[in-house]
């Protein structure tokens, strides 16, 4: 539960502090209005990032995908819930624990699979890799390598929102670790001084790589650093998807309806590594405190024993649904692996948008220096 | 023809374009309200208004990322860097997000800004106020830079780069926007990719870019008069994309090449040309290919040693002898 105490500062417009009183946030009215198939479809949402990262830790560790890999198992409830709020002129971006946004905006498994394994199939024909997933058709842009580096470009999309008179909002996503980085500092800076309707979204699992919270951010409560720009902020849980869901949309409403950012600290709490290369994971933390978030905390089983109890889901559909997103996935890996590698002339392609376009303004001089 | 100031120039393709396009805006630390600290934006907060032309804090990773992100949506922001010194504090929007979006997406998204402000040393600054990052921006696909070297260049390029549906950077000089050249009253585009030949000569040929071409210009007809060297000048005025034929021509035409920028020479935008020159008209060459960049070392505060540091007449002069020795 919410454990906020809004800011003193009395001159702006605050969201409802109800956070603390609230047992059920089934019940509040963001929540109250799904029908049985919304609720089933969010359990969908979050079990399919589950086993879609489950089926690519195993393709990682046969030597199928490349590079990093990022997991998000154990943070799903909030990418899922945050984005069943998105409305037409919503934006997302997030930093490189980016498959579960990926998927919530609804992006194939397909797709986001074939980009792992490198592939010609892949969201971005295998030239980005894990941390750099994109649909921007879907309001979804990416994906973003560098800690924080996402952060100014939500702030763009967001102003660019204002700039068309569009009612809109942009989420983006960043981690604990980030809110130490200039860029981020310096944007919230820049968001409250112009209005822009952005809203952080920090989602706080504890960790920045293998720094403890405590260890890296000099004052814990990471939200409160809004305060010093003047932002509106609020602290919730993420391991149950209405709640999240509730928070998320004061901020987003908010930052619709009233042009002004919104910082949203998401506690949550990721079960691997920062990266799977990451093997010391359970060094800087003990085995106890994974096992006590996974047996009391999994947004999963949280979110299954809530919909068996309000009757919106049986053991039986339960079961059905993990069966199919199990399948999916493997069908993912199996689509990525069948798939071609991208030729090599696809090297020199998407460099450049008037070479790719062969326009007038691309026909002179040399854009390409190879020898 | 009018003759006006690389700065009005300036000033002219902003206006025009923020005229042409709605989606056209310019932000940057002073641009609106001081009127730019360079004075090139003079007048268009007033004329425009607060939408059209926006004073940022003294933030640049920020309004960098900011502008890129607006532009994934459409928006075209024209950025000033107060001196382009101060893209470095800004490194990783421009050089990850501004040139890699567009790939990382497999050409899902492409990042319409221009990125403008002064490049050069000569100003008794400083290493720090005196970068001439074209070589840095060249360095990473999916960038353009030009380097405008007159106030007609300047104009032309800029309305061009604005329209560019790629990110451009225009590199200026606090040095030229002072100084007055012909422009046309009607409008005019120049192409990116297009070399200029600033002076047609058949004994050696310079290519320079920026302020460097005028100082070459000068440098050629005291060559023609004190030492009847006839020189062939091209001035590169973009560096990515960049104009090989009109190089290799000359040169091919001269057999002899001397490359002066003002850049530091290790890895320098002419270490590329010299390489261009050796592997394309290698047979033509009648000499080796001399350099004449800045003085290899951090740019010097002292006015009478920042002089000598980065290229002038004298050390052109220099050069070309080596070439024709």
């Amino acid at each position: 539960m919410s454990a906020a105490k809004k800011k003193s500062n009395a001159t702006a417009t605050k969201a409802p502090s109800a956070g603390d009183a609230i047992d059920d946030f089934q019940q509040t009215p963001i929540n109250a209005g799904l029908s049985r198939e919304d609720k089933c479809k969010l359990y969908r949402t979050i079990l399919g990032i589950r086993r879609f990262e489950e089926r690519s830790l195993q393709a990682y560790n046969q030597g199928k995908i490349g590079g990093f890999l990022h997991l998000y198992i154990g943070q799903e409830a909030v990418a899922a819930g945050v984005v069943s709020l998105m409305e037409e002129n919503d934006h997302i971006i997030t930093a490189y624990r980016d498959h579960g946004h990926a998927l919530a905006v609804g992006m194939s498994m397909n797709e986001c699979m074939a980009e792992m394994f490198g592939k010609h199939t892949g969201c971005s024909k295998g030239k980005g890799g894990s941390m750099h997933f994109f649909a921007p058709e879907k309001n979804y842009w990416g994906g973003h390598g560098i800690v924080a580096g996402q952060t100014p470009l939500g702030a763009g999309l967001a102003f660019a929102l204002k700039y068309k008179g569009l009612k809109g909002c942009c989420i983006c996503f960043l981690g604990d670790g980030a809110v130490n980085q200039g860029s981020f500092m310096e944007t919230l800076n820049l968001v409250s001084l112009w209005g822009i309707p952005v809203v952080f979204v920090i989602e706080n699992n504890g960790y920045s790589m293998g720094t403890s919270l405590a260890r890296s951010s000099a004052e814990e409560n990471l939200a409160h650093r809004a305060d010093g720009f003047d932002i509106e902020w609020d602290v919730c849980e993420g391991h149950d998807v209405f709640e999240v869901r509730e928070y998320a949309n004061r901020a987003m409403s908010r930052a619709r309806e009233e042009m002004k950012p919104f910082l949203l600290e998401i506690r949550t709490y990721r079960y691997r590594g920062h990266s799977v290369a990451d093997a010391n994971h359970e060094k800087y933390r003990t085995k106890e405190e994974i096992e006590e978030y996974k047996k009391n905390k999994d947004p999963i089983n949280v979110l299954k024993e809530q919909l068996v109890a309000d009757g919106s889901l049986t053991e039986e559909s339960a079961s059905k649904i993990n069966l199919e997103v199990k399948t999916e996935a493997d069908a993912a890996a199996k689509f990525a692996e069948q798939s071609p590698v991208a030729p090599r002339s696809e090297i020199q392609t998407d460099v450049y948008w008037e070479v790719d376009n062969d326009t007038n303004n691309s026909l002179k001089g040399t854009y390409f220096f190879n020898d | 023809m009018p003759l006006i100031t690389y700065r009005e120039a300036i000033k002219q393709a902003l206006d025009e374009e923020i005229q042409h396009d709605e989606n056209v805006c310019i932000m940057g630390e002073e641009v609106a309200q001081y009127n730019g600290a360079y004075k090139v934006t003079e007048g268009l907060w007033e004329k425009y208004g607060d939408k059209r032309v926006i004073d940022t804090p003294i933030s640049e990773a920020a309004f960098s990322g900011l502008a890129i992100g607006a532009s994934c949506l459409g928006i075209r922001p024209v950025v000033e860097m107060m001196f382009m010194s101060f893209s470095y504090v800004a490194i990783d929007q421009l050089f990850n997000n501004a040139s890699f979006c567009r790939y990382m997406s497999g050409g899902l998204m492409n990042v319409p800004i221009v990125v403008r402000g002064p490049a050069n040393g000569g100003t008794n600054v400083g290493a720090t106020h005196s970068h001439t990052p074209e070589n840095m921006v060249a360095n990473h696909p999916g960038l353009k830079v030009v380097c405008p070297s007159n106030a007609y260049d300047a104009k032309g390029l800029m309305k061009t780069a604005i329209r560019d549906n790629d990110p451009v950077f225009v590199m200026e000089n606090t040095l030229l926007y002072g100084e007055k050249w012909e422009v046309p009253e009607e409008e005019y585009l120049i192409e990116l990719g297009v070399a200029n030949i600033l002076r047609e000569g058949s004994d050696l040929t310079i290519v320079a870019h920026g302020r460097c071409a005028m100082i070459a210009l000068k440098a050629a007809k005291m060559l023609e008069e004190q030492h009847e060297i006839s020189v062939d000048l091209v001035d590169l005025r973009s560096i990515r994309p960049l104009d090989e034929t009109t190089i290799l021509e000359s040169v091919k035409k001269t057999g002899r090449a001397l490359l002066v920028e003002e850049n530091k020479p290790y890895c320098g935008v002419d270490a590329q040309i010299s390489h261009l020159i050796q592997l394309k008209a290698f047979d033509y060459l009648d000499a080796p290919i001399h350099r004449v960049s800045a003085i290899d070392a951090p740019q010097i505060y002292a006015k009478e040693l920042e002089d000598w540091q980065i290229p002038n007449e004298e050390r052109i002069i220099e050069g070309a002898l080596k070439c024709l020795a």
